[in-house]
């Protein structure tokens, strides 16, 4: 099976911090890593890999950095990676991101696209669908299972109050979630072969200039933008008390009982 | 010109998701504000009964597509219903829930229409010049951001659940309604529902709770997470945790509060042993009490406490318990 894995390079947000006086976020020192969910969805495809032979791309868009993370993905197994890179597609929102992902889609041959569900810094859980609907093929969200069965794929779709087993067959996209699977860490010799012997395609706008349309790109190609960005105030906290048990019961009470809740 | 603000009104399995009327209810708000029509566009099988309260809350009309092959979701024939709708109608504005329904085919179909579409939103709010303010957490929480999409049409959002208030309805109010008829033909693309399995939906919705008795990785292990429910059940609510407690194994996900869990405004929420981590703040940040335990006085969860104590929450619970326990049998004497 021919599987392409679409991952973002995402600062770690559970480590991000705010500056308490100017109210912006302190990004240095904060390390970049996979985006969870898409961690998920490169194991998926290498745990397809190893049931049914074939092979793994990994494609990511972003700026030239993102390197780092195809090359961990090369090393946990991945064939191939293809890095998007090019000035003209900053600033671009989920519509202009799922455009260009397509454009360099639509120049590779698959059976079957993974996706993580959603960044943990873009938060949108868009770029999935859009692009499966770009390219024209079924998707299915939130998978948190996932079998083969002889040329179907069998899907666990999660919602908050079920889930669906469902059947599918390729070309399909899926959008993976963390809790899919534990991935593979990488292999020393996988770290070595992934800086040897293995390669990272460059490809730019140029690259893709006859599966997209250029007015689609970046930030002018972007329906939405983003008008401004603050960080929340701070709730005023109330009192902390440093006391013994008995006195942090009675103080708990008598709250509970002044809001009329016991 | 475009014109309305239209929501998706979600059902599952014939009733209709609060969040629908949540939508309804803000929708009446942002249409009220433009001096347009708010229209309810309801997808699924034998729903012909729920209009009623999609106008009472504030609809003006309800445009109903019901074909059994809706009956459970799957994407692509509720994608092709809504497209019909929205493009033969060329709303204004088109609000969504932020659930998993929402989350699947709203992207589809902001592809499919060419339009923007900000996710899990937070707050709606019309510009003076009439266009909509997006706000949504992101980041993981850590900042907030207002999207605007100035130049396409519908301006599309999907809205987190539990944060848009429901006020009261009025069942007298009047509104239309319109069944249209939609040809299903191959939108099964290939995808077949195997099998449906409902989870256990016995334990109540945290999101409806009064009271909150949280748990975070401070309680320890499972034993002392189960004095939480009794305490829970004390004071006649419910009990929540942070992620650490899920994937620690202590309670199941559909009770985790935060960026990735539910959010929550109950009258009085009890953090017990949770440090307060920015993604669990945002889920619950906005209820009307809060109470924080935890060892650590630097704990972030006490930014947030309207009263913070430090201590032990594993010492401290089971005191707490029977002093309530005492006060109830003194004051039902």
């Amino acid at each position: 099976m021919n599987i392409v894995v679409c991952v973002k390079q995402v600062p770690d947000t559970n480590e991000v911090r705010i500056d308490p006086e100017k109210g912006t976020l302190i990004r240095e020192g904060v390390p970049s890593i996979i985006n969870p969910d898409d961690k998920a969805g490169i194991e998926a495809a290498l745990f397809l890999k190893d049931q049914l032979g074939g092979k793994v791309t990994i494609l990511t868009m972003g700026p030239r950095q993102a390197d780092v993370a195809l090359r961990e993905a090369l090393a946990m197994g991945a064939d191939e990676a293809i890095l998007l890179t090019d000035r003209v597609f900053g600033g671009a929102d989920t519509w202009a991101t799922s455009c260009t992902l397509a454009g360099a889609l639509k120049k590779m041959d698959f059976d079957l696209v993974i996706a993580g569900r959603q960044a943990i810094d873009g938060d949108t859980a868009q770029v999935g669908p859009q692009i499966a609907e770009h390219l024209g093929i079924p998707q299915v969200t939130y998978v948190a299972g996932l079998q083969v069965e002889g040329d179907r794929l069998i899907i666990k779709k999660q919602f908050e109050d079920r889930y669906h087993i469902i059947e599918a067959e390729t070309p399909v996209l899926l959008t993976t979630i963390s809790e899919l699977n534990q991935p593979r860490y990488m292999t020393m010799p996988g770290i070595f072969d992934a800086y040897s012997c293995k390669e990272v395609k460059v490809w730019n706008a140029e690259s893709i200039e006859d599966t997209i349309d250029r007015s689609n790109l970046g930030l002018k190609g972007s329906p939405t933008r983003v008008k401004k960005s603050f960080t929340k105030q701070a709730k005023t906290s109330g009192l902390v008390h440093e006391v013994d048990v008995e006195e942090a019961v009675e103080i708990i009470v008598d709250k509970l009982i002044e809001k009329y809740i016991i | 010109m475009s014109a309305g603000v239209y929501i998706f009104a979600e059902q599952r399995d014939g009733n209709l998701q609060k969040v629908a009327l949540e939508l309804v209810a803000k929708g009446r708000e942002l249409a009220d504000r433009l001096g347009q029509k708010l229209v309810a566009m309801l997808i699924g099988y034998n729903v012909s009964g729920l209009p009623k309260a999609l106008i009472a809350h504030g609809a003006d009309e309800v445009i109903i597509v019901d074909d059994e092959i809706l009956k459970e979701y799957v994407t692509e024939p509720y994608a092709r219903a809504l497209c019909k709708i929205i493009k033969e109608n060329d709303p204004e504005i088109v609000l969504y829930g932020a659930t998993a329904i929402g989350r699947d085919l709203a992207p589809r179909l902001a592809a499919r229409i060419h339009t923007g579409l900000t996710a899990d939103c937070t707050s709606l709010e019309i510009d003076p010049n009439n266009n909509l303010l997006m706000t949504r957490p992101a980041f993981g929480g850590n900042i907030m951001a207002t999207i605007v999409c100035e130049q396409h049409r519908p301006q599309m959002a999907t809205v987190r659940p539990g944060v848009m208030g429901l006020p009261t309805p009025d069942e007298e109010r009047k509104g239309d309604i319109k069944t249209i008829q939609i040809d299903f033909k191959n939108t099964d693309m290939n995808i077949r529902i195997r099998e449906i399995v409902k989870e256990n939906k016995i334990k109540k919705d945290i999101a409806e709770a009064k009271v909150l008795v949280a748990g975070g990785r401070g309680m320890g292990d499972i034993d002392n997470f189960s004095l939480l429910r009794e305490l829970a059940d004390l004071l006649g609510g419910e009990v929540s945790s942070s992620r650490a407690a899920v994937d620690a194994g202590w309670i199941d996900q559909d009770c985790q509060v935060g960026q990735t869990g539910k959010t929550v405004r109950p009258d009085l929420y009890l953090a017990c042993g949770i440090s307060g981590a920015i993604q669990h703040l945002v889920g619950m940040e906005e209820s009307e009490l809060i109470v924080a335990i935890n060892k650590n006085a630097t704990a972030p969860i006490f930014t947030v406490a309207d009263i913070g104590i430090v201590g032990d929450a594993k010492l401290i619970i089971p005191k707490l318990i029977g002093a309530i326990r005492a006060r109830k049998e003194n004051t039902d004497g």
